[in-house]
């Protein structure tokens, strides 16, 4: 199944099975917006219920934040992480506070999916991912779906908890075909960073997107006769580096890559957390982290083909950390 | 109701007028009672706060309501504890108004586990569900939207409860406001917006931020019914709100209450508004010339001067209650470390639905 249905299944999943979940956002009537995500789910399930709405980003959100406190499971949708941006008072300041505030008697589950859209020259205000933003809020759990499976399970998982959760899903992932169990009702705070490959020779930590980059490029190196860990972090708030420290323990050797610019993005808050966790002699070669260099989305095609990291880039990366013993 | 379009709030805004004894001919004694008493609660709970806030005991931010007393006691009469309100940074009138003890608002200013809030949100962070107030907060403007997804919750939920967003003048500048009425009117939500026009946003007349004062003229806008009041009359706060909820209820949509009236204490903090500026200071005087509480005393004398000895009682049982509510509140005990770090993420999975 692929990424892009597998979502659908999730959200057919919820509605079917728990009255108290709503969908609303812009565009969820029209696969330009959502992709075929939520192909026909208000037709299913009733315009009542798989809300399209006004142009007004912040209100929705609001919105789905005061019916998650009247006893709603509301998945607010974003087309973009970027127009979500409108709604950050709502998410920042309510959503990821009201439980605190109110001596932990207020819970928001609500649910802020957004998608991240980029590349065909749609610049800098239809690129961002902004993941390592959110990470930063006590009160949000965020989670970052990289396989199909993820990206039913996760939905599901972020849809049933009892906490505000944000869910970042990449259209660049939506074809992405593998196999995907039954959606079942899962605990997100049960849930963490998994090792999607196993490896001796260096570990390759990736999040949404730039796991399938890890994975395509650790399929290239093992041609090479490199051995790569990957290591998919799928929850990065609150973030647990234990599964990431224990395959650094064995590999001596860090890459992370993320689809977001690096400066105080995940990639740093994973090296240092696996340097404090192990030490400082925990690597044998510095770390490296793959990202976007620090500007905007650019929109001439050649200026965007070489914004965004490939899977060629990877390997030149771990071939040079290799060098070292 | 008046044309805004082409009054404005007139006569409204003045603190000459409207300072007439209000008028109860035909209204329950029981009821004007009942509300005097909560108006008369709020009002010493407020005076009791600012006396805390003066002598440093409460350190907490505190928005006083004094001189708006009968916007809160008014609505909140036309209410039941399964309509779901929202307030702002200066709600300590809708949390009492809703009928929540005063002890959790006193305990809670004070910052103690067992107010409201469990000591985690002073005076700007007040909620008492069971009483129909779901939150109040101090960012301008956020819980309208949350105000209208509560109301898309009750429209979900089927039966004839509404949501409730209290708001200040200074509230319908912020973008939310609007985008709010939109959703509410193009999504047919039952709501009531409670906007308490006291004519300054901290510091700032509205002239000073406002082409025009009537904050009605946005529910024009919005196709949304509404109704312009003196917020200083309890019983023309209440039959406005009776008569604007009896079509929110019904035919589930929104609706605007704009309630004109003063605050009598600075934006923030015990002071009186002695230091904003030569307007405010010329105007107190004659604004408490139009208190709401001592109006609607005039107006009960004036029917029946009896009703003294009940207004009295009133008076004493209320400060009693809260005599013996911040004896309370001072010696319970501040909430417990550990709940800093343990309040940030529910602990359960428990999904409401069928799963």
């Amino acid at each position: 199944m692929e990424y892009g249905e597998a979502i659908r299944t999730g959200f057919h999943y919820l509605l079917e099975s728990d009255r108290s979940v709503i969908v609303i956002g812009q565009g969820l009537w029209s696969p330009w917006y959502v992709g075929d995500t939520m192909r026909d789910l208000e037709k299913e399930f009733g315009t009542d219920r798989v809300i399209d709405t006004p142009v007004s980003e912040l209100a929705c959100t609001g919105a789905g934040v005061g019916a998650a406190l009247c006893g709603y499971r509301p998945i607010v949708t974003h087309p973009r992480v970027d127009f979500a941006l409108l709604a950050t008072d709502q998410m920042v300041n309510q959503a990821a506070k009201w439980n605190s505030m109110f001596g932990g008697t207020s819970p928001v589950p609500v649910v802020f999916r957004m998608i991240v859209n980029r590349g065909g020259e749609q610049g800098a205000q239809h690129s961002q991912s902004l993941y390592s933003w959110f990470a930063h809020i006590p009160g949000l759990r965020v989670v970052v779906p990289a396989t199909p499976q993820d990206a039913q399970d996760l939905l599901v998982a972020a849809t049933l908890s009892d906490d505000p959760v944000v869910y970042i899903d990449d259209r660049w992932l939506y074809d992405w075909d593998q196999a995907v169990t039954a959606p079942r009702a899962i605990n997100l705070a049960s849930q963490g960073p998994l090792v999607l490959r196993h490896g001796t020779d260096i570990t390759l930590v990736g999040l949404s997107w730039t796991t399938r980059l890890l994975m395509d490029a650790a399929n290239l190196l093992q041609t090479e006769g490199l051995s790569c860990e990957v290591v998919d972090l799928r929850v990065i708030n609150p973030f647990d580096a234990s599964v990431v420290a224990q395959s650094v323990s064995k590999t001596k050797r860090l890459l992370v890559a993320e689809g977001d610019w690096v400066t105080c993005g995940v990639g740093a808050e994973v090296i240092t957390r696996v340097i404090e966790e192990l030490g400082p002699h925990a690597l044998s070669v510095a770390p490296k982290r793959v990202g976007l260099v620090d500007a905007p989305a650019p929109t001439s095609k050649p200026l965007e083909n070489n914004y965004y990291p490939k899977v060629q880039d990877i390997v030149k990366h771990v071939n040079e950390m290799m060098k070292w013993q | 109701m008046r044309d805004p379009e082409y009054e404005g709030l007139g006569t409204l805004r003045s603190p000459e007028e409207h300072r007439t004894p209000v008028v109860t001919t035909g209204f329950d004694e029981q009821l004007l009672l009942r509300w005097h008493r909560a108006m008369v609660l709020i009002r010493r709970a407020e005076e009791v706060i600012a006396e805390m806030i003066e002598s440093g005991e409460v350190r907490c931010p505190c928005h006083l309501g004094i001189g708006q007393e009968a916007v809160a006691v008014g609505v909140a009469s036309e209410l039941t504890s399964s309509d779901r309100c929202f307030g702002a940074h200066r709600s300590h009138s809708h949390y009492l108004a809703l009928g929540a003890p005063v002890e959790g608002l006193l305990a809670e200013v004070l910052g103690r586990s067992t107010g409201c809030s469990g000591g985690f949100g002073g005076s700007m962070h007040l909620k008492a569900p069971e009483f129909g107030l779901v939150g109040t907060v101090p960012i301008v403007g956020a819980t309208i939207p949350i105000a209208v997804g509560a109301a898309l919750a009750l429209k979900l939920d089927g039966g004839n409860f509404v949501a409730v967003s209290f708001l200040g003048d200074g509230a319908t500048e912020e973008g939310v406001f609007h985008e709010s009425l939109n959703l509410a009117a193009s999504m047919r939500l039952p709501v009531l917006f409670v906007i308490e026009n006291n004519l300054y946003a901290s510091h700032l007349h509205i002239d000073y931020r406002q082409p025009g004062d009537a904050l009605v003229r946005y529910a024009d806008a919005h196709h949304v019914v509404r109704e312009l009041v003196d917020g200083n009359n309890v019983v023309e706060v209440a039959q406005a709100t009776k008569r604007l909820l009896a079509t929110v209820r019904s035919e589930r949509r929104p609706a605007v209450l704009e309630a004109v009236t003063y605050r009598w204490r600075g934006h923030v903090g015990h002071r009186e508004d002695v230091d904003v500026g030569v307007e405010r200071r010329d105007n107190l005087p004659s604004w408490k010339q139009r208190d709401p509480i001592a109006r609607l005393e005039q107006g009960m004398l004036s029917l029946n001067p009896q009703i003294e000895n009940q207004l009295a009682k009133n008076r004493s049982e209320v400060d009693l209650e809260i005599i013996e509510a911040l004896s309370r509140a001072r010696a319970a005990p501040y909430p417990n470390e550990s709940a800093v770090i343990a309040s940030v993420y529910s602990t359960s999975v428990n999904s409401k639905g069928s799963v």
